[in-house]
């Protein structure tokens, strides 16, 4: 089953198209890696799917709604977390986690139950009343992913969520990021380190604005007769240069 | 004398010890890099070699000159970028670029020839202000500005975090090219592919350095058993092997995840039939040669075992 | 030189690209003195009138009556004796109280003169003004009248005797320009020289300006000249709008009103930098110039409310206030037509503050982070 389809999907700025006709289906559980260089319009296609921003043209749905007429239903069926990260500093671990639980409307009764297995997931019980600026920056991260999906949403949109991560810390995220999808979380990330593509069950390659590869790691290596992932991105995003980022 | 020389440098700030006896020296013309997590202390450094922040106990030269007594002499010779983006958002690229000329008291002609192959990608959009530049385009003018002045010692901190790989790419042949003009270049990196384009890299944890080695010689010293495991169920082969008790750590790499042993008790065959037995097919193991980031997992492996 | 004159360059790039800054910078004392000048007078209808006749004659009754008619006025209450003004004042309905003079009639008849008192709320000084003059009129009108009946050809005379109850010196609209004048310099120098230095620290740039050869002196500097020139121009703006608009004459010398001027912009602009070492934020260096500097402009400066009648504590701190005698001196000059001589203490105070706090945001001045 899709989460995700998107057909012709067009977004233009004056004379200027970011989103050029993209067309692509996620399917449930799947872990979708949205990659491109800076520029190349992953951030205004993740808007268009999140329903924060129209398309000019083509049509788009997330979760089995129509991302042009019910933004709402989208928003509240899907999970965001970009770089920066959306905890309040000066609230304590559990009561951020109850914030965006009550945020995304999730029943008072069941806030309890959801705050307890989210920190027994991280390991965070200790930790459930300490101040969220206490924690360390890779802690924190995984508890924003946390967070985002509080709501068990369908989907979960990440926009490049290991940026200036270490290598450790990265890993930790990608694990919950496993664990989410084995739950049947459709993820759909961006990211610029390559081996992160590796992790992906499908990856698509957008470069000025159009997506000029989609397919498994395995296969896209193949097909680009490249070692890894990193020189099949080079292959494509290099076309882009003459244009600019 | 080399161009930076660091002897048992310490900062605290209030309880909060940023950086533990740091020591270590850079040769003219290298690439130094520093890897570490966040929080580990790579700012701080850079700041106090940078005359921006003063150590509690230690001493550091830069270029020759003391870092704290010789603070302006400092200023005059060496380029740095900070971590985040810090140029004029509302000027242009080409108003940013002369206005950083101009502070060190230099002109763009007199050292285009050192920023050229840069300067050139970023050119078609010199009329641009700043703020509209994407992550890459932002870095190079960054690195663009911080070289005006020909300086002899660049520190970079963090200059490709959140740029794609086609201008990291850019960038760093930038940085290998800057080699041959003797510049001495300090830099820091959450890219572990990155750390082995370094002539020597330092893996600082929790503000102190565990190990100063060239790339090589680092992956060289991996003195554990490291084998490259993967099947159908990655996710559960995770917990699998972890489960398993002659598997010291157990790390996702890409499409496979490597695991390393203590002694090789263990055999490739034994491990394959604990893993079809739980159930995975497509099982595939292979010894492999430790990277640069397998050495940096084991050594962090104890204090991100959390 | 060309490092300081490529960084004013610069900062004013900064101020002309931020189309809103600059269309507050530039219409803000514009839009102030407008305020205050024509905003603050409206039209006065149906005050409420206290009367005391202890005559009650032909000529206090016609009076009254014009009052009246007039239809500016309505007669709420009559008092028993004057000592009762005080009391419906206080009450806060009544904005006018007419204290005829004994045999008012008889006086006028015989002699040719009868007094009439005045008295008007001055906490509210343009209220206060419009209303007496009104009344004035009124009185003056059948004053007219009695002339022309008149067949013996005495001059009658009745003389209205105004007076303001708590503000006695009559602070008119017009005074209030001397307080603009403080707050809009005080803003534009204090307020943005901070800000814009807090803006480099929390874009990181100023950590870049450190790690180079750069004089502090010059990063100062390339801060201060831009809001000096702003200032000179609103400083500009504002004295021809009153001398032009709001009729508002420079009565004394206009270049020691000058002087006085740029003393306050550069006590001003040192304040900023004092804020500026202080913070590192840009809405940290809003609050704190926009309260602390502000307010007591605001309050204290003898701008809005007479210092002289506050506590004993507030008196004090309004002395440290630089707009408190910046205003004092620009009344001293423009509305009382003084010079020189009498603004000494003036141009003293403000100038020692000046040398003062310019030399402690100097030395404040952060050649690192911390």
């Amino acid at each position: 089953m899709n989460v995700i389809t998107a057909e012709n999907l067009t977004k233009s700025f004056g004379s200027f198209t970011a989103v050029d006709h993209i067309s692509f289906e996620v399917a449930q559980g799947e872990i979708f890696g949205f990659l491109g260089a800076n520029g190349a319009g992953k951030t205004t296609a993740i808007r268009m799917l999140c329903g924060l921003s129209k398309p000019t043209s083509g049509k788009g749905y997330v979760a089995g709604f129509d991302i042009r007429k019910q933004p709402e239903q989208i928003k509240a069926n899907i999970g965001y977390l970009s770089q920066k990260f959306a905890l309040y500093e000066d609230l304590k671990v559990w009561e951020n986690i109850r914030l965006y639980a009550g945020i995304y409307g999730i029943p008072e009764k069941k806030i309890g139950d959801r705050i307890d297995e989210i920190l027994t997931r991280l390991g965070f019980e200790n930790e459930k009343e300490v101040l969220v600026k206490a924690l360390p920056l890779g802690w924190k991260q995984k508890l924003s992913f946390s967070v985002a999906i509080v709501h068990e949403p369908r989907i979960v949109f990440l926009d490049e969520p290991t940026s200036g991560v270490d290598p450790a810390t990265r890993r930790q995220f990608w694990e919950l990021i496993y664990d989410a999808a084995d739950r049947g979380i459709t993820v759909f990330v961006t990211t610029h380190y390559m081996d992160e593509a590796e992790y992906c069950n499908r990856v698509s390659i957008m470069v000025d604005g159009k997506i000029q590869a989609l397919d498994t790691p395995k296969n896209l290596k193949k097909q680009f007769e490249a070692g890894n992932m990193d020189e099949v991105f080079h292959q494509l995003a290099r076309k882009a240069r003459l244009n600019g980022d | 004398m080399n161009p930076v020389t660091v002897k048992n440098i310490s900062r605290k700030f209030g309880k909060l010890e940023a950086l533990k006896e740091i020591s270590f020296e850079a040769n003219q013309g290298e690439i130094f890099g520093i890897i570490g997590p966040d929080g580990a202390g790579k700012t701080t450094l850079f700041r106090i070699l940078t005359t921006l922040l003063l150590a509690d106990t230690g001493e550091a030269a830069v270029d020759g000159f003391d870092i704290v007594r010789d603070y302006k002499q400092i200023r005059k010779r060496i380029g740095y970028m900070p971590g985040r983006f810090s140029l004029y958002q509302d000027l242009t690229v080409e108003e940013n670029l002369s206005v950083f000329a101009t502070v060190f008291e230099t002109t763009v002609e007199k050292n285009y020839d050192l920023i050229k192959d840069i300067y050139q990608q970023i050119e078609p959009f010199k009329n641009r202000r700043a703020g509209a530049l994407s992550g890459g385009m932002k870095q190079k003018l960054a690195l663009c500005c911080a070289l005006i002045h020909k300086p002899s010692v660049l520190f970079l901190d963090e200059p490709t975090t959140g740029v794609d790989p086609i201008s990291r790419k850019d960038l760093w042949d930038m940085l290998i090219r800057l080699k041959k003009e003797n510049i001495t270049i300090l830099v820091s990196t959450p890219y572990m592919d990155e750390a082995g384009l370094c002539d020597r890299i330092a893996l600082i944890q929790e503000g102190r350095f565990l190990k100063i080695d060239t790339p090589a010689e680092l992956t060289r010293k991996f003195d554990k058993i490291l084998w490259a495991v993967q099947s159908n169920a990655m996710s559960k082969l995770l917990a699998d092997l972890r489960n398993h008790e002659k598997v010291q750590t157990c790390f996702a790499f890409g499409e496979t995840h490597h695991i390393t042993m203590d002694d090789s008790s263990l055999t490739i065959i034994e491990l394959q039939k604990y893993l079809s037995r739980l159930g995975h097919t497509d099982i595939e193991i292979r010894p492999i040669v430790a990277s640069v980031e397998d050495c940096f997992m084991n050594l962090t492996a104890k204090e991100s075992e959390k | 030189m060309k490092q300081l004159k490529a960084f004013i360059k610069k900062e004013f790039y900064h101020i002309f690209r931020d189309r809103l800054t600059t269309a507050i910078l530039l219409l803000l004392p514009i839009m102030m003195l407008i305020l205050v000048g024509y905003a603050i007078t409206t039209e006065v209808r149906n005050t409420e009138l206290a009367i005391f006749d202890p005559s009650k004659d032909a000529a206090t009754l016609a009076i009254i009556n014009k009052l009246e008619s007039s239809g500016y006025f309505n007669v709420t209450r009559y008092l028993d004796s004057p000592d009762e003004i005080e009391h419906v004042f206080r009450e806060g309905k009544t904005g006018l109280a007419v204290v005829f003079s004994e045999r008012f009639y008889e006086n006028l008849m015989h002699t040719g003169q009868a007094q009439v008192q005045l008295l008007a709320d001055g906490a509210d000084p343009n209220h206060a003004i419009t209303v007496t003059n009104y009344a004035t009129t009124i009185i003056a009108s059948y004053q007219q009248e009695l002339l022309k009946a008149s067949v013996t050809g005495v001059p009658y005379q009745i003389s209205p005797e105004v007076k303001l109850l708590y503000n006695p010196q009559m602070k008119g609209a017009y005074n209030f320009v001397p307080g603009v004048m403080g707050m809009i310099l005080m803003l534009i120098c204090a307020m943005m020289t901070s800000v814009s230095i807090a803006r480099e620290k929390e874009l990181g740039t100023m950590e870049l300006l450190l790690v180079s050869p750069m004089k502090p002196i010059y990063i100062i500097l390339s801060k201060v000249v831009p809001y000096f020139f702003l200032s000179i121009i609103n400083l500009t703006t504002i004295l021809l709008l009153s001398v032009y608009l709001l009729k508002v004459p420079i009565a004394g010398s206009l270049f020691w009103l000058i002087i006085l001027a740029l003393l306050f912009i550069f006590v001003s602009l040192a304040l900023g930098l004092l804020i500026s070492s202080m913070v590192e934020k840009q809405l940290v260096a809003l609050l704190i110039s926009g309260m602390a500097l502000m307010m007591p402009v605001v309050f204290l400066s003898g701008m809005l409310f007479p210092v002289e009648n506050m506590p004993w504590l507030l008196r004090m701190i309004s002395e440290i206030i630089p707009a408190k005698w910046f205003i004092m001196g620009v009344r001293k000059i423009m509305i009382k037509g003084l010079s020189y001589p009498s603004i000494t203490k003036e141009l003293l105070v403000l100038g020692s503050m000046a040398v003062v706090l310019i030399a402690v945001s100097l030395k404040k001045f952060k050649i690192r982070l911390e």
